[in-house]
């Protein structure tokens, strides 16, 4: 019930690397491969990076956390995260931690990768 | 005949196994009690919260120390005890997540999140020494002291809310 791993994938859109999400971003795997899927971005110059997380169904402390890091990371780098699709579960968890107002969060893909730089 | 309580307890491993273990086991209890699925959710996700607290913070993720979870289903309401093997703590020293200096923290919102997502938490000193969550759930159709049931508490509210 609750065992679903994460898996991503990435695709470019231009200048901008979407990168697909699913299954639950929590302690362990989940946030474990979020983190290496960044990093592996990063070190291949991608710094415009839209994560779509419509098939992320579950998030916890743990996958909130790492979320929040690959935004600093990203930002650090002179580059630009953003969130695209959230799932009800998600927007309800970023919305209570207040990270809402710190994400750039958006609906429909083509409008989000037209706000990068 | 009167609703009996149920007891059920569980000594688990300082792993990051027995986090998804403990949600498992929590959300059988909850659904068999009948709570619906966004009840569900908020139960196994407290669960977890308390259960990485007590892996990460509380035993400092060392395997030679226990996590011990143990769930009270009685006619009222679903309590769970998270207690750990460590040096215990307070609720006032626990930085506030929602703070501006704390929001771009990566860690620190489990605590938060157990408050928000169930009816009563508190955190007391266990019998290990350690610190042991105590937070509970009221059952579907139980009505609180301020007559407003299960979804009565401000944390609920909270995490109800939706994108204007």
């Amino acid at each position: 019930m609750c065992a679903l791993s994460l898996h991503a994938t990435y695709r470019d859109a231009g200048a901008v690397t979407v990168v697909d999400l699913g299954g639950r971003i929590v302690l362990g795997d989940g946030s474990a491969l979020l983190r290496k899927t960044i990093r592996s971005l990063m070190d291949s110059d991608r710094t415009k990076i839209l994560l779509n997380l419509a098939d992320v169904d579950y998030i916890d402390s743990s996958g909130i956390g790492e979320l929040v890091h690959a935004y600093t990371s990203v930002k650090n780098r002179g580059g630009e995260l953003k969130l695209l699709h959230l799932t009800r579960k998600v927007h309800d968890i970023l919305q209570i931690t207040k990270l809402f107002t710190v994400f750039d969060v958006y609906s429909d893909e083509p409008a989000a990768i037209a706000t990068f730089l | 005949m009167a609703p009996e309580n149920k007891h059920l307890e569980v000594v688990l491993e300082t792993q990051v196994e027995s986090v998804n273990l403990a949600e498992e086991m929590c959300l059988r209890v909850a659904e068999a009690a009948g709570f619906d699925d966004e009840m569900c959710y908020r139960i196994g996700m407290s669960v977890r919260e308390g259960v990485i607290n007590a892996f990460h913070y509380g035993n400092q993720e060392r395997p030679d120390k226990k996590i011990h979870l143990a769930l009270d289903l009685t006619p009222e309401k679903l309590v769970i005890h998270v207690m750990d093997e460590g040096k215990g703590f307070k609720l006032s020293d626990v930085p506030d997540p929602l703070a501006e200096e704390n929001i771009l923290s990566t860690s620190g919102r489990g605590i938060f999140l157990m408050r928000a997502f169930m009816d009563e938490f508190e955190v007391v000193p266990g019998s290990t020494g350690g610190a042991e969550i105590v937070m509970s759930k009221m059952l579907p159709g139980v009505v609180h002291g301020n007559g407003h049931g299960q979804s009565s508490a401000a944390g609920n509210d909270a995490a109800s809310q939706k994108e204007n």
